[in-house]
């Protein structure tokens, strides 16, 4: 699967997609591929309380990409493929997208594994 | 038509860890309202409940009809509302829509909800089930986006650590003096700067608890009102605003838009502004977001509550008093039963009824906000 965001023909960008633009209503007809972009730590926390399924400590942060001058966010967990590296962040770190195959157990909270949601999807681990 | 909303009765169950279920914690509630507010349950009209989650909390659905067989208030007409933690906000805008439309001239209010059963994992987890797949799958809590928002909030605004902490000191110290409350215990900064890291910058003691509880108003028309009191409480104002379901899509992670949108509303509704308002309980489910709130209603410019926090301006002494009841953070918090729960001490407030945690107060609001500002109810009213 690859790490993509979604525009409108009047150039907004948003991720996930939505059926309408929420900037103007208009069709998001086009994807943008950020899975070998990099983004910036705009904010972040390592929660120490979280639900069946989820690691814990679980370090999140809402991160910022730059497409062609639009800035487009995402929320993720920072870590790599390696389930059990951490990593220590700052806000303004370079972070750039791996892929995991699941970022929480399947089934075990209140959503079924065959529910309207994917378990699998990316990590942001700190550009060395 | 547009009649003017008046409420003229309410009631609160004590919030904690209860061993009643839904079904009784709300009849209780709408119980007491009936008898307080001296109308029978012949009387009533419409009933709305206020619930988020029953079915996912207890495998209990249809609660409305549950609640009006219970209070004897067939065949009013009966309805559930969800806006997940608004509901109970939900719950008064739907009630004074029926009042003021003159579809009903009885209305009651009852909103909440059993938790504490699930458990802190399992009610987080049901809790964060209103999040967008998108980030349910990286295992996001609202107590996260918290930790998230409140570290943006301190790094751009500098404001010290502490001032959250006193958030905290101060709604539990305004808990002490009310009965129903979850906690009746004071703090310290330091117990809560030592507590235990949640979402780190955020610690145990910046969040509200795991609760149980119910509570009801009874609305009518200013001209049914006269028939059974000569005191009663107005709404004078009170609008409902949505933002993005997708939290990590607003552009500025400190502005909740639907608080300042149905601040707004409501403020225009009411014809008054920030500076009319005596008294004010903001939803305290983290300590950051009576910081956002107090700037989202105009009580403080951007990047300034913690400011009049600090200078305790928001002590039950102070300029502006802010959750006089101990706020969702010492009260308690169940999802549906807060926003009701909030326009209760209001009532109370307003009815001069609020004993050791009375303040002088002719107008007062309650700002009601659901998932983490995705949606949001904000509501004016005035004593007569």
């Amino acid at each position: 699967m690859a790490f993509e965001a979604y525009r409108c023909r009047n150039g907004h960008v948003t991720y996930p997609g939505h059926t309408l633009c929420p900037e103007c209503g208009a069709k998001q007809d086009e994807t943008v591929d950020l899975t070998d972009e990099t983004a910036e730590i705009v904010t972040w926390t390592e929660s120490t309380a979280t639900p069946p399924g989820v690691r814990e400590p679980n370090t999140l942060a809402i991160v910022e990409f730059d497409v062609d001058g639009e800035s487009v966010r995402a929320l993720g967990q920072i870590g790599s493929t390696d389930d059990d590296e951490s990593f220590d962040v700052e806000t303004g770190d370079e972070v750039e997208p791996v892929y995991v195959e699941e970022l929480r157990e399947p089934g075990v909270g209140l959503k079924p594994v065959d529910a309207d949601q994917e378990w699998d999807g990316y990590r942001f681990q700190p550009v060395q | 038509m547009d009649r003017d909303v008046a409420i003229i009765g309410g009631s609160m169950t004590k919030f904690g860890q209860r061993d009643a279920w839904i079904r009784e914690l709300l009849a209780q509630a709408g119980e007491e309202c009936l008898a307080d507010a001296s109308v029978a349950p012949s009387d009533v009209e419409h009933v709305y409940v206020s619930n988020m989650a029953s079915g996912e909390f207890e495998g209990q659905t249809g609660v409305m009809n549950a609640v009006a067989h219970d209070l004897g208030l067939m065949p009013a007409y009966s309805q559930r509302i969800d806006q997940t933690s608004s509901s109970g906000g939900a719950g008064i805008y739907a009630a004074c829509q029926s009042i003021a439309s003159g579809a009903s001239d009885m209305t009651l209010l009852v909103g909440g909800e059993k938790m504490t059963h699930k458990g802190t994992g399992g009610a987080t987890d049901i809790i964060a089930s209103i999040t967008h797949p998108a980030e349910y799958k990286q295992g996001v809590t609202l107590p996260s986006f918290a930790g998230m928002t409140a570290r943006h909030y301190l790094e751009r605004f500098d404001a010290p650590r502490e001032s959250l902490a006193k958030v905290a000191v101060k709604n539990h110290r305004n808990g002490v003096d009310n009965p129903k409350a979850q906690f009746q215990k004071e703090i310290d900064v330091e117990t809560a700067l030592e507590s235990p890291v949640i979402a780190d910058p955020l610690r145990l003691y910046d969040f509200c608890p795991i609760t149980d509880g119910s509570s009801a108003l009874m609305f009518c028309s200013e001209e049914v009102a006269r028939e059974y009191t000569d005191e009663y409480v107005v709404v004078s104002g009170v609008g409902g605003a949505t933002d993005t379901h997708v939290v990590h899509e607003r552009e500025d992670p400190t502005t909740m838009g639907g608080v300042v949108e149905s601040g707004q509303t409501a403020y225009e509704r009411a014809g008054l502004g920030p500076d009319d308002i005596d008294v004010a309980e903001l939803h305290d489910m983290f300590t950051i977001l009576e910081f956002l709130q107090m700037e989202g209603l105009d009580f403080a410019e951007k990047g300034e509550a913690w400011q009049a926090v600090e200078d305790g301006r928001t002590e039950k002494d102070g300029e502006l008093p802010i959750n006089t009841s101990g706020g969702l953070k010492s009260k308690g918090h169940p999802l549906g039963a807060s926003g009701v729960a909030q326009g209760y001490e209001i009532y109370e407030q307003l009815m001069g009824e609020a004993g050791p945690r009375q303040v002088e107060a002719d107008t007062g609001l309650a700002c009601n906000v659901g998932g983490f500002g995705n949606c949001v109810i904000t509501t004016i009213m005035e004593a007569r």
